[in-house]
């Protein structure tokens, strides 16, 4: 479904390879939005202090400490030599977001239908209608969707619906200083991401990959999707994500089956009880 | 300068796309490293060798931009025979004093100009209650005299310096320059500042390469480098290496001040300094101009800009007095208050612990956790009769007397502190209406938002509205001490339910009148006969046409690269300084890829992208007469047209007190020995008298082992006023952490996540830590050096809290600027939190005594 109506299905793409961890998405997210403060916490996990997406953190950035590897010398006894030569620091910082999934599992379990698919393309939660179930939040691949503490019910990123009713891009990619977070219809961010992987590859940064921009892949696509320089698992992403409740169909088509040979076996037997007597 | 300036970084994130190489020179790996090409971790405090060793690349390699250097800079002007090099002296200039600790400047001077006493000590009469006032006139020295050049150079003697353009001259700057810089080879570089020599060279390729007649390279540098006992040096060492390079006054090139507040430029330009006026007019000294005219005679260039300083000067007489200002009272030049020697932030504090300074105002400043040794400060104001602070929050500096460290301790206590403190809520710049002047020069003017919450009021209002009940209260007075204040033209028009002055009518009043009282619009047009008025001469222009320029937001898409259009930048608009550097001495850009401005021969006039700066029908090839004075004194190939001779300074031989060229010494604190000269320290660093709570460790000390530096995160703004109180802030960077190499942490036990008690010779304090990889310990002289780093944003008061690690600073301070030494310190680092109560000054004593430290250790020379 690449379009809802008239509208283009718009999107985020965030490039973490010019991503400069100053959070600045997180603050204009929690006050354009009001989320409320969650807590004074220092993880000792490099410069995140705010650990992961949940009903209080819509964007989040991930700061990774890692050695590289680099070109190794082809005399090993030089490369014992020099201590750390085989590899070099590098400092990876991503802000993540809810993935507004083309095949939605939250939405699909939404009992109340507070989840819904908006003109846009993207999946929102209506505060004024969710019941606190919290399906969505088992159902949720990427453990985006969340309920807060005290209050029950399930929050997440909008994409700033309201912004976008008025024409105004997302509080994140606005507050964004190096187009980290690129916001637009997402084919031309498909576009615009594919030849940046390019030029990255071009300039011999042979480990920039997409993540969530193949339409086929187990959510049908991301409606926010990333330019990653390592392995998703790094950046604390699932490799493979797959929409909850993508076999659900064909779970209950068996199930189904299974029930009519059931009830075929059970209808047989009294057939045959009934010849018997 | 992605940590603390996101923001701007974005234009060095679009540099990168399109190609530049970034590098980076800092001793932590800090998010500018993650995005640079190269980083270059280096022990802080060493910069002046690092540059020092470039600088000797580029004149033993052949590498500088020869027909810049030869026709732009003073590289071919011959020195006096008496000059003696720090080659010669073992790391002094010829020309100190050593009784005094400072400079006489003579030997200094160009061969054929008349001898040139030191910058600010061209008094005449001396008499004996001028002497005692600002000690023999030695306090005049120590008067941050450097720092009235901010918009251009310092005066030299006049007459025409001999040169000799082929460069052969032993005498020449050129040769003066390169035996300097001679020791500081790649290896010397390895050895003072532990970066590997290959490392080195690559960074001096990758600099020379990108530089030249197709290229330039642009130097950022955060305020930290200004904050050492030689900070005014390593700018000059820069300076020199861009001048070498050709890459000043240049598209691309330049040396950006990346400034630590939103308009730091702006407080400069019209300045919150003790020393200026606006517009980098010096302020008057004591005795030392008894008049107008003796002031102009004595601090105007005979060549360039600075020639009409009489214009701008009395054009600020005129917007400070207005009508009382008239030629037979020279414009109200006795109404300035004169300098008797240094009052900046330091000395000031001296003054109150001395009972000389009784009232303090603190207006957006918290110096009980931003400043350098913020215990002093705290004792300081301890001894004030009134203390008013205006600021968002309840700030440390607003209650230290009755929940500050020292209360803790039983240093102070509240019963005895006799400060009476008025606490003032200030308004948020989205409150108020004004401009912000950025590291480029340029104005931006912002609109209120929203009206200021409850009591809160902006400073504009605080300052006119006391103003005005001050002269109130005054009204009526004979007494002449109450003239200048009742003489002050002090009619702002005020707005609204609060009363708010218009801030619009005050850039007016910056911006200038001329006699028919429309406003000016360039500073070419200020007259020295009281018909004009200019709050701030290098301003003229900001509201041309009575057209808030400053205002102006056309979009880049729809004008030119150089987006005039976009706010208003000093002087004239112009974009980027000293541009006629941008061509060649015949007047062609210097190459089609650098192009900027130009002369247009058919026209007689100078052209280009952006404002040319330079006198607009002036051609390449003009020479001036014998005679000529001011900007008539400018030869058609002199683009620096500020400086007394028109060219660019590798050597300077006036302005600085501790020296024309910039020479390593090591930090104030500091656990080596001066690997390059026997001099171990600047000599003429700025020691305040001593203080048992201000002392310094001995040189090499085995008891203060680390180095320690200072530093902003993104997350936070300085003393944390503006982002401890902010609950989606202080979720970011909850709380007060040193970060420590992995390495460190194994020698001294400590714990990721765990606690640190930090101690320099000064105080001790404690914070959380986290074991990085991105610390990385460094061999400098031979041996291990672990630095550790502390963000300085926190203190006990608001909603994230912690040490202030300004408690551990000292206060020996770059002579040219009174600035702290902040970026190099010296300390011990131990596992677990810090004594409590008396048992924590206990602390300090007990590793004093094991260093052996006294009143006057390192006050050595």
């Amino acid at each position: 479904m690449a379009e809802t109506g008239e509208r283009p299905r718009v999107g985020f793409f965030t490039d973490t390879s010019v991503c400069i961890g100053c959070k600045a998405c997180e603050v204009a997210c929690k006050e354009w939005n009001a989320i409320p403060e969650d807590g004074l916490v220092l993880t000792g996990m490099s410069y995140d202090n705010t650990q992961g997406l949940g009903a209080d953190t819509w964007r989040h950035v991930a700061f990774i400490e890692q050695r590289k590897p680099v070109e190794a010398p082809v005399d090993v006894f030089e490369a014992a030599a020099r201590a750390d030569a085989g590899s070099e620091l590098r400092w990876l910082m991503a802000s993540d977001v809810c993935k507004h999934c083309t095949h939605a599992a939250c939405l699909d379990v939404c009992p109340t239908g507070a989840l819904f698919r908006t003109e846009f393309g993207t999946v929102v939660v209506q505060e004024d209608i969710c019941n606190g179930c919290g399906y969505c939040i088992p159902a949720c691949p990427y453990g985006v969707i969340d309920q807060r503490k005290g209050d029950g019910r399930a929050w997440k990123c909008t994409m700033c619906y309201d912004r976008l009713g008025v024409g105004m891009e997302p509080a994140c990619a606005k507050a964004c200083p190096t187009d980290s977070i690129q916001f637009g219809p997402l084919d031309e961010l498909r576009e615009r991401a594919a030849s940046r992987v390019e030029d990255l590859h071009d300039a011999g940064v042979t480990e920039a990959r997409l993540y969530g921009a193949d339409p086929d892949d187990g959510v049908g696509g991301a409606g926010a999707f990333f330019l990653l320089l390592d392995e998703p698992e790094v950046y604390g992403l699932p490799p493979d994500p797959v929409a909850t409740t993508r076999d659900l169909p064909s779970m209950w088509r068996r199930a189904a089956v299974a029930a009519a040979a059931l009830a075929a076996g059970v209808a047989a037997c009294f057939v045959r009880d009934g010849r018997a007597r | 300068m992605a940590e603390c300036h996101p923001v701007g970084f974005q234009w060095v994130m679009e540099a990168k796309a399109r190609g530049a190489t970034i590098i980076h020179v800092d001793p932590r790996f800090t998010r500018t490293s993650a995005m640079a090409d190269v980083h270059v971790p280096l022990r802080a405090g060493s910069d002046i060798a690092f540059l020092g060793g470039i600088i000797n690349h580029v004149l033993s390699n052949d590498a500088y931009f020869r027909d810049y250097v030869v026709a732009y800079t003073n590289a071919p002007v011959i020195l006096r025979e008496d000059f003696r090099d720090t080659e010669d002296l073992d790391g002094l200039f010829s020309g100190f004093d050593p009784d005094n600790r400072c400079y006489d400047n003579a030997t200094w001077q160009y061969e054929g100009l008349e001898t040139q006493a030191a910058a600010g000590q061209r008094d005449q009469e001396r008499d004996q209650e001028y002497d005692e006032r600002t000690r023999g006139g030695a306090g005049v020295a120590d008067a941050a005299r450097g720092e009235a050049h901010g918009s251009g150079g310092a005066a030299i003697a006049e007459g025409r310096p001999e040169r000799d353009p082929t460069l052969r001259h032993p005498r020449c700057v050129f040769h003066v320059l390169k035996r300097h810089y001679a020791r500081y080879t790649p290896e010397m570089v390895e050895r003072v500042c532990g970066v590997p020599r290959d490392l080195f060279r690559k960074v001096c390729e990758l600099i020379t390469a990108n530089s030249g007649r197709d290229r330039t390279t642009a130097f950022a540098y955060a305020v930290g480098w200004t904050q050492h006992t030689v900070g005014v040096q390593y700018i000059r060492a820069a300076a020199i290496l861009q001048l070498l390079l050709g890459n000043i006054g240049r598209p691309g090139g330049g040396i950006l001040a990346l400034r630590g507040h939103a308009s730091i430029q702006g407080s400069t330009d019209i300045p919150t300094l003790f020393n200026l006026l606006p517009g980098y007019i010096p302020m008057p000294h004591a005795h030392l101009h008894e008049d107008l005219d003796a002031f102009v005679q004595a601090q105007a260039a005979q060549k360039g800009f600075w020639g009409d300083m009489r214009a701008y000067l009395v054009s600020l007489l005129k917007a400070y007095w207005g009508d009382a200002a008239t030629a037979d009272n020279d414009f109200c030049f006795d109404y300035l208050p004169r300098l008797t020697g240094t009052h900046s932030t330091y000395e000031t504090v001296q003054k109150q612990l001395g009972g000389v300074c009784k009232g303090y105002f603190l207006m957006g400043e918290n110096p009980a956790v931003g400043s350098a040794n913020a215990k002093m400060q705290r004792l300081g104001m301890a001894c004030l009769d009134w203390l008013v602070v205006r600021d968002f929050s309840l700030i440390e500096s607003a209650t230290w007397w009755k929940d500050g460290p020292e209360i803790e301790t039983g240093e102070l206590r509240t019963e005895d502190i006799a400060t009476e403190v008025f606490f003032l809520p200030a308004a948020a710049h989205t409150e108020k209406d004004g401009s912000f002047t950025n590291t480029q020069r340029m104005l931006q003017w912002h609109h209120a938002a929203v009206e200021p919450p409850g009591d809160a009021r902006s400073d504009l209002w605080f300052v006119y509205h006391l103003g005005r009940i001050i002269r109130d209260r005054l009204a009526g007075s004979t007494d002449p001490i109450d003239r200048p204040v009742l003489d002050l033209a002090w009619d702002y028009p005020v707005r609204g339910r609060l009363a708010e002055p218009d801030a619009e009518a005050v850039l007016a009043e910056i911006n200038g009148y001329g006699a028919d009282g429309r406003p000016l619009s360039a500073y070419t047009q200020l007259k020295d006969d009281g018909s004009t008025s200019c709050g701030c001469w290098i301003y003229c222009g900001v509201r041309a046409d009575g057209v808030n320029q400053a205002a102006r937001r056309t979009p880049g898409r729809d004008q030119n690269w150089v987006a005039p259009e976009w706010g208003w930048a000093w002087p004239a608009n112009r974009r980027i300084l000293y541009n006629r550097a941008s061509a060649d001495p015949d007047g062609r850009p210097w190459s089609d890829r650098k192009t900027l401005v130009w002369w247009d021969a058919a026209q007689g006039r100078w052209t280009g992208h952006d404002v040319p700066d330079f006198v607009p029908d002036r051609p390449p090839d003009y020479t001036p007469p014998e005679g000529a004075r001011a900007a008539d004194a400018l030869a058609g190939d002199d683009p620096f047209i500020m400086q007394a001779d028109g060219k660019g300074w590798l050597f300077a031989p006036s302005g600085l007190v501790d020296g024309p060229l910039p020479t390593h010494y090591e930090p104030q604190d500091s656990p080596f020995i001066n690997p390059l000269y026997g001099q171990q320290r600047n000599p003429a660093r700025h020691l305040p008298p001593p203080h048992p709570d201000n002392l310094y460790q001995p040189v090499g000390s085995e008891v203060y082992p680390y180095v320690a530096t200072t530093y902003r995160l993104t997350e936070h703004h300085t003393a944390g006023g503006m982002s401890r109180w902010q609950p989606y802030l202080s979720e970011l960077q909850p709380e007060f952490f040193c970060e420590v190499s992995p390495e460190l942490a194994r020698e001294r036990g400590l714990e990721h996540l765990g606690w640190a008690t930090i101690v320099s010779a000064r105080n001790v304090i404690e914070a959380r830590v986290l074991v990085t990889e991105r610390m990385k310990p460094l061999t400098v002289d031979g041996r291990t050096l672990h630095q550790i780093g502390l963000p300085y944003h926190w203190g006990p008061n608001g909603y994230s809290v912690g040490d202030a690690a300004n408690e551990l600073l000292h206060l020996s301070l770059d002579p040219n600027t009174h600035i702290q030494e902040a970026k190099a310190i010296a300390c011990d680092i131990r596992p677990g939190r810090r004594p409590r109560g008396r048992h924590a000054p206990d602390l300090v004593r007990a590793y004093r005594e094991r260093a052996g430290i006294t009143d006057t250790t390192g006050t050595e020379l």
